[in-house]
């Protein structure tokens, strides 16, 4: 046995490196590269360059001349794989963890491949002031959760989902029916869980003093330390100020998810420091807090200096369709290298992973997409798909390509791992 | 005074007229029609369009107003919304274009509902579309009557081309949780066949020599007799294979028109489509593969295309959001996912206006049609390409 495994690791060692040649690079950490060289090995990324870079003799090389090379894509979030809504027992749930009730081999993790889509953080819904625990998921081959999850520089491989505004409030079963009462409810609990750090805290030397474990509270000490970011479901203007509010008081460390109507106070946003995950609908219009949501937004915040990144909300907006959030953006005034960093690197720091994933570096996680043309261009496919050295997706195989464009029994009849969304539940 | 009168009419007039005539030259000219004409030149003229050539072609009279393009194509024929009946907000009473009181209503008209100043309508021109065939939507066996417009604003008279245009169905898991009954496909066929039956005996009662036997006016029979009669179409939603089919076997049956519309597995059912002479709106590009439409490929438009099958996308509907597609948009990725680039064209213009009826009118840059077109930057299909101009009945729209 430890034979096998030593063989197994020196084979890893040895794999071949894989050179692409020829590419238009969007390496996103610096100028695009015309004619590129990109090497990678043993699942990291080892050399970016132009097309004097040496290619190791040993490497596979493969002709990318007219392709566009560019980091995966990084979807802050999610809610593929069914993570489910949040219970209903309670508005705030910290304790529970998507990680509990995702399916890590479902048909929809096919669908983000096939989109570009390297890193997903999935989240359970907005139903809730707190609806539980987030995942950050690598598109690997799954079996088990622990296939999928990444953990980040941290120590934590997931945030903690909340939400503001109309949908978690029910007004019934303890839920708030305001929006006072929502960030009294917040606060209430995050007051609790400083007082139960308090005494974590005076326990570092004495740990016979720490206080009984606490699964609600335990989760909340992470977003405390600055550990566990939170992901703050937001859309209206004043709703985006009151959790900044909250984070400000509390001192956590937060991304705002949605954000509908950033473009009003971009200014106070990038004041505040706090990171906006933002949503590219075509049309106007949905429900009443989102009627003023606008396609400048990417623009808005952006200029304004917020670290602006992209998501699907899937099933809100389709996996396969994310890259174009970037090219609606520009067309509203977004520059394209913000809008680039939009789909890359800036969701990889929203989700402490930058270290390894959001731009082709040496060193990196060697996840990337080849495109068969401009990003944003309409007529542009993701062609391959590659997460940490391994391709797993290729549009020239046809049972992943089936995943792009659907048909005859490629996808489950069963909708509800796609629509399980509480934004869906409320407003139907 | 009379005098007066009428030379102060004139005056007010001469601005309009003077306005009336426009040209517009454009690097590409997409009549769809025709070929496409590159260095071309249009002139509008009393909002018809008065003349389409090359530049060498055609000359532009002096008192005519010049507008530069780089793209021209004709204004957008949306072959199925329900835009201007579900507004953009959703909130019970923004969203008209459902009834749940009964499942089968066929007298619910269009006309009665279209709101003019809807800000989706709006949205739709913007991007091109000039044209829609909108109304009653999905959900319901027959969910109400459609209707034609132009997206100008106005007063609803003002804008309708055509006031009934079709009777919108449904067959399918989308009518089911709507009603208390139908709660199954059976029982779905055997209530409209059932109401077909009583619409056959309505109008041979209403021949009857014996005018005292004649029975009294029903406006569901009425609005049903028309589809019977061949004066309207059925627009029928229906995208599996079963209910593709039991739409097909309907419409052998009462001997009426037949538009199935979705039909996200049309492309399995070519030679049926054909074999019975079935008119197709096909579901947007993009829309969600869930439920009924869960086997749709986004490569279908492409696919019946091949098969010659005369193909009109539509923006269709959406639960949730976007509160619409955009047309464009959902062309351009059908050109994508296989269709060739002038096909994807005619399916957002002189397919669908010829579906409807009206390619007298709209759908191509002809001769003697509605001055109604679209400006662009650059290519129509690609998402940096902006708008530079909509027309409609040879005004400007935006500019």
């Amino acid at each position: 046995m430890p034979v096998a495994l030593f063989l197994c690791s020196v084979i890893y060692a040895q794999e071949k490196p894989v050179a692409f040649k020829g590419a238009l690079i969007y390496p996103i950490n610096g100028a695009p590269i015309q004619n590129g060289t990109f090497i990678v090995q043993n699942g990291k990324i080892v050399a970016v360059g132009d097309a004097s870079l040496k290619i190791p003799a040993d490497a596979t090389i493969s002709d990318a001349k007219g392709k566009v090379i560019m980091p995966g894509i990084v979807d802050t979030h999610s809610h593929l794989g069914g993570p489910e809504g949040g219970d209903n027992s309670a508005a705030l749930n910290p304790d529970t963890r998507a990680f509990d009730a995702i399916n890590p081999t479902s048909d929809g993790f096919k669908k983000a491949l096939s989109g570009g889509l390297t890193t997903l953080n999935i989240m359970p819904g907005s139903g809730h002031l707190m609806s539980g625990q987030t995942v950050y998921a690598k598109m690997r081959e799954a079996k088990v959760m622990e296939d999928l999850i990444i953990v980040n520089e941290k120590g934590v491989y997931g945030g903690m989902k909340m939400a503001n505004g109309t949908n978690p409030m029910r007004g019934t079963n303890g839920f708030p029916g305001t929006r006072a009462k929502s960030a009294a409810m917040d606060r209430e609990l995050f007051v609790k869980a400083q007082e139960y750090k308090t005494k974590i805290d005076k326990a570092i030397k004495d740990s016979t003093k720490l206080p009984e474990r606490d699964l609600r509270l335990e989760p909340l000490v992470e977003v405390l330390q600055g550990k566990r970011v939170v992901h703050f479901h937001t859309h209206k203007e004043n709703d985006i100020l009151t959790a900044i509010r909250i984070i400000k008081e509390f001192g956590i460390r937060a991304v705002l998810h949605h954000v509908s109507e950033g473009w009003k106070v971009p200014e106070e946003i990038a004041k505040a420091g706090v990171p906006c995950s933002i949503i590219v609908i075509e049309s106007p219009g949905g429900k009443l807090e989102t009627i003023d949501y606008s396609t400048t937004n990417g623009a808005a915040l952006s200029n304004a200096g917020v670290l602006t990144g992209f998501h699907t909300d899937d099933g809100v907006t389709d996996s396969r369709f994310l890259i174009r959030a970037a090219a609606m953006s520009v067309k509203a005034g977004m520059s394209k290298e913000k809008a680039l960093e939009a789909l890359t690197i800036n969701g990889a720091k929203m989700l402490d992973l930058s270290s390894r994933i959001g731009s082709l570096e040496k060193g990196k996680d060697a996840d990337f997409i080849i495109l068969s043309g401009d990003p944003f261009s309409v007529y542009t496919k993701v062609e391959q798909t590659w997460v940490e050295g391994k391709k797993r997706y290729d549009i020239k195989n046809p049972e992943d390509k089936a995943f792009l464009v659907g048909g005859y029994k490629v996808y489950s009849s069963d909708r509800a791992e796609y629509m399980n969304h509480d934004d869906e539940i409320s407003n139907q | 005074m009379k005098n007066l009168y009428k030379i102060i009419g004139c005056l007010l007039l001469l601005p309009f007229v003077a306005q009336a005539q426009k040209a517009i030259k454009a690097e590409t000219i997409y009549t769809v029609s025709g070929e496409p004409i590159k260095n071309g030149v249009i002139l509008i003229k009393d909002g018809k369009i008065e003349k389409v050539g090359t530049a060498t072609s055609v000359s532009i009279p002096k008192n005519y107003e010049v507008v530069n393009a780089k793209v021209v194509t004709p204004g957008l024929v949306d072959a199925r919304s329900v835009v201007g009946l579900s507004g953009y907000l959703n909130i019970p009473t923004d969203q008209d274009q459902l009834e749940k009181s009964s499942p089968i209503q066929p007298e619910l008209r269009a006309i009665d509902a279209y709101n003019t100043e809807e800000k989706l309508v709006a949205f739709v021109r913007e991007n091109g579309v000039t044209t829609m065939h909108t109304g009653h939507g999905i959900g319901a066996l027959v969910s109400g009557q459609t209707m034609i417009v132009k997206t100008k604003p106005g007063k609803i008279d003002d804008v309708t081309m055509v006031p009934m245009e079709m009777l919108a169905m449904t067959i399918g898991t989308a009518v089911q949780g709507n009603f208390t009954s139908p709660g199954t496909k059976a029982k779905q066929i055997a209530m409209i066949r059932a109401e077909l039956i009583k619409a056959q005996n309505y109008m041979q009662k209403q021949n009857d020599k014996d005018s005292s036997k004649r029975p009294a006016t029903d406006l569901k029979y009425e609005a049903l007799s028309k589809l019977l009669k061949g004066e309207v179409k059925a627009l029928v939603t229906v995208n599996s294979m079963n209910d593709i089919m039991n739409a097909i076997r309907l419409a052998k049956e009462f001997k009426f028109k037949l538009v199935i519309d979705g039909a996200a597995e049309a492309y399995r059912m070519i030679d049926e489509i054909k074999a019975n002479n079935v008119e197709v709106i096909l579901h947007a590009t993009m829309a969600r593969n869930g439920s009924d439409m869960v086997n749709m490929t986004r490569e279908s438009a492409g696919i019946l295309n091949a098969a010659g099958i005369a193909v009109s996308i539509e923006t269709g509907f959406e639960g949730y959001v976007p509160k619409t597609h955009v047309l464009l948009y959902e062309a351009a990725l059908a050109v994508t996912y296989g269709m060739p680039y002038e096909a994807a064209l005619k399916a957002v213009t002189l397919n669908p206006a010829k579906l409807l009826g009206i390619d007298k009118k709209v759908g191509s840059i002809e001769k003697g049609k509605d001055a109604d077109m679209v400006l662009f930057d650059g290519d129509p299909f690609e998402y940096l390409t902006k708008i530079s101009g909509v027309m409609i009945d040879g005004q400007w729209m935006s500019k």
